[in-house]
């Protein structure tokens, strides 16, 4: 009897401790941006811009998702880092990953001090407030063309080659590789912070704010904590943007940009981690199939698309892939 | 006795809180004995939520101090009151409920222990805390259900998981509000024997309107009238004043 209960203790506690062990699904998104590599090779720069905006949308994940905390000004921090790296590229200092470190501290440094006031709101209120910070650094950038360049963009970028090697072709090969990359090592930390301790406790206040103060938890500090490490990926993406595409306008900023992003996480899943590696591609290339099929009515798909989503996805393409699962199991 | 040679474990003076015109607690003088079973009841609005709000910080008095093993935690937020061990549980569940049993205690346990805010190590790499978190669920008999979300558990269960999250925390005082609220009478008798087995020198608070769960746990009564005491003693005293029966009783009695 008892070495049966302590095979029980041992399996729930063990299987509990097991939950941050790699799965073999999680290989399948590095496994198919390596294929579209070979596979579409016309359309890699299309590529870098969805890989760069997965990790945007991981950046939004952080803090809707697991924290729990509504923004629609994520772009704030996106155009900060797109216009950190492209200031500094266009001012001689072209090496594309000090560019990348500073585009980061400098985005959560926004994220930190409009975080201080953000996160003291709650609800709708927060959600306003976020959407505040966003116009007003939109428009500090529309009112100070002679540095930003304003709406048309700044002028004169010239990133250099990735550690002086790995010049940016033509053809966006490197730009592909070095977006991977980046990614890869963001989604890498982004995947500890949300098993650790640390991202845990996010996930208990967005579940319910009110026992985490109950059993001893500085929600505020943690959110504020969240918060600031999602700034700054979300810096890292814009930077991205900006050294690839060796331009950076005031649009970078805008609330289109805090917008899509959302419905692109609310078509792969919120809060999963893997839902920006599913919403962003298949948005990003329904709206590029959509645009070359109807030029003129493709935002009218977009929608259709959405439409059905909501209606019959709730949850996302994960939400699906676990409703089919649970049928499976329990079909056995 | 001498309980006023060493300090309560719990302690108010002269705790007043209004909302505008409302009072909730009106000069509460109120004595938490070490180990105490103690029982707070009164009729609704009596103000018994609000002095829960006010002893773990929720809510902050207008006038008044708390002490806790005679040190003054009035300036204290609600999460270093935790920590000093000033612990609740809700009359309303208020639980993770996406997440697993196991999950709902191993947050206290890692709360308590510091490594809450930790972002380096994967939580599950701690095995001590989720062994600890398991420990607990075996002496309340919920380690069948450890990996089953909260939501999924019957409502008697979850009251089960409310006390199992308080106990992670390893509290000196703790208050349980209605820890029986909304369970069948068939299920409370699992509660009430979680209850009485806690261990010892935990000080009980039990907020509570079920007379006969009072009157098994309590070896001691406060009775909570208008945000004032109205009367406290053994529980053949309270049942035998006649102030309660009118008040209090009598309220139930056309309930």
């Amino acid at each position: 009897m008892a070495a049966v209960a302590e095979h029980i203790v041992a399996s729930a506690a063990e299987t509990f401790a097991r939950r941050h062990r790699f799965r073999w699904y999680e290989a399948l998104p590095w496994l198919v941006a390596l294929a579209a590599y070979f596979a579409f090779p016309d359309y890699l720069a299309l590529g870098s811009q969805i890989i760069a905006t997965v990790l945007f949308a991981l950046s939004v994940d952080l803090v809707l998702g697991y924290a729990g905390i509504i923004t629609l000004g994520q772009a704030a921090f996106f155009g900060t880092g797109a216009y950190a790296a492209g200031l500094l590229a266009a001012h001689g200092m072209g090496a594309p990953v000090i560019g990348l470190f500073v585009a980061a501290a400098v985005a959560a440094l926004v994220g930190l001090i409009s975080g201080i006031v953000v996160l003291r709101t709650h609800g709708l209120t927060q959600l306003m407030m976020t959407l505040m910070v966003a116009v007003m650094l939109h428009e500090a950038a529309n009112k100070a063309n002679t540095v930003t360049g304003g709406a048309d963009g700044l002028q004169g970028m010239e990133v250099s080659p990735v550690f002086g090697v790995f010049h940016f072709d033509l053809y966006g090969n490197t730009a592909y590789f070095y977006c991977l990359v980046v990614l890869f090592i963001c989604w890498f930390l982004m995947r500890r912070i949300v098993h650790s301790p640390f991202g845990r406790s996010l996930t208990g206040i967005r579940e319910t704010e009110a026992r985490m103060h109950a059993i001893g938890s500085p929600v505020f500090r943690r959110r504020l904590v969240a918060y600031t490490i999602s700034a700054a990926m979300a810096g890292v993406s814009g930077a991205l943007v900006a050294q690839t595409t060796q331009f950076v306008a005031t649009d970078a900023l805008g609330f289109e940009r805090s917008g899509n992003v959302l419905i692109m996480l609310l078509l792969g899943g919120i809060g999963r981690l893997y839902g920006a590696f599913i919403g962003v591609p298949l948005y990003m290339i329904a709206q590029d199939r959509f645009a070359a099929i109807d030029p003129v009515y493709w935002y009218f798909w977009i929608g259709l698309l959405l439409v059905l989503m909501v209606m019959f996805a709730r949850g996302g393409v994960l939400g699906i892939i676990d409703r089919v699962g649970a049928l499976l199991r329990r079909r056995r | 006795m001498s309980e006023a040679a060493t300090p309560a474990a719990l302690e108010t003076r002269g705790l007043c809180k209004n909302f505008g015109a409302l009072t909730v607690a009106n000069s509460i003088d109120f004595r938490l004995a070490r180990g105490a079973r103690h029982a707070l009841i009164g009729p609704n609005g009596a103000g018994k939520t609000s002095f829960v709000n006010l002893v773990t910080g929720v809510l902050h008095p207008n006038d008044g101090r708390i002490l806790l093993d005679g040190a003054d935690v009035t300036p204290l937020s609600q999460a270093q009151r935790v920590k000093r061990g000033i612990v609740r549980t809700f009359q309303i569940t208020t639980l993770f409920r996406g997440l697993s049993v196991l999950e709902n205690v191993t947050l206290a346990v890692s709360e308590r222990l510091g490594s809450g805010g930790d972002i380096h190590r994967p939580a599950g790499s701690r095995r001590h805390i989720i062994d600890e978190a398991y420990g607990l669920l075996e002496r309340l008999g919920l380690h069948d259900e450890a990996l089953r979300p909260v939501k999924e558990l019957a409502y008697g269960r979850q009251r089960l998981v409310e006390i199992a999250v308080a106990l992670g925390l390893s509290p000196k005082v703790l208050l349980l509000d209605e820890p029986a609220a909304g369970v069948p009478s068939s299920e409370s008798g699992t509660i009430v024997d979680t209850i009485e087995r806690l261990p010892a020198e935990i000080a009980l608070l039990i907020i509570e309107h079920d007379m006969d769960l009072v009157f098994r746990l309590a070896r001691r009564i406060t009775v909570l009238v208008a945000g004032q005491i109205l009367v406290e003693g053994a529980p053949p005293e309270i049942a035998a004043d006649a102030r309660v029966r009118q008040v209090y009783l009598g309220e139930r009695a056309h309930a």
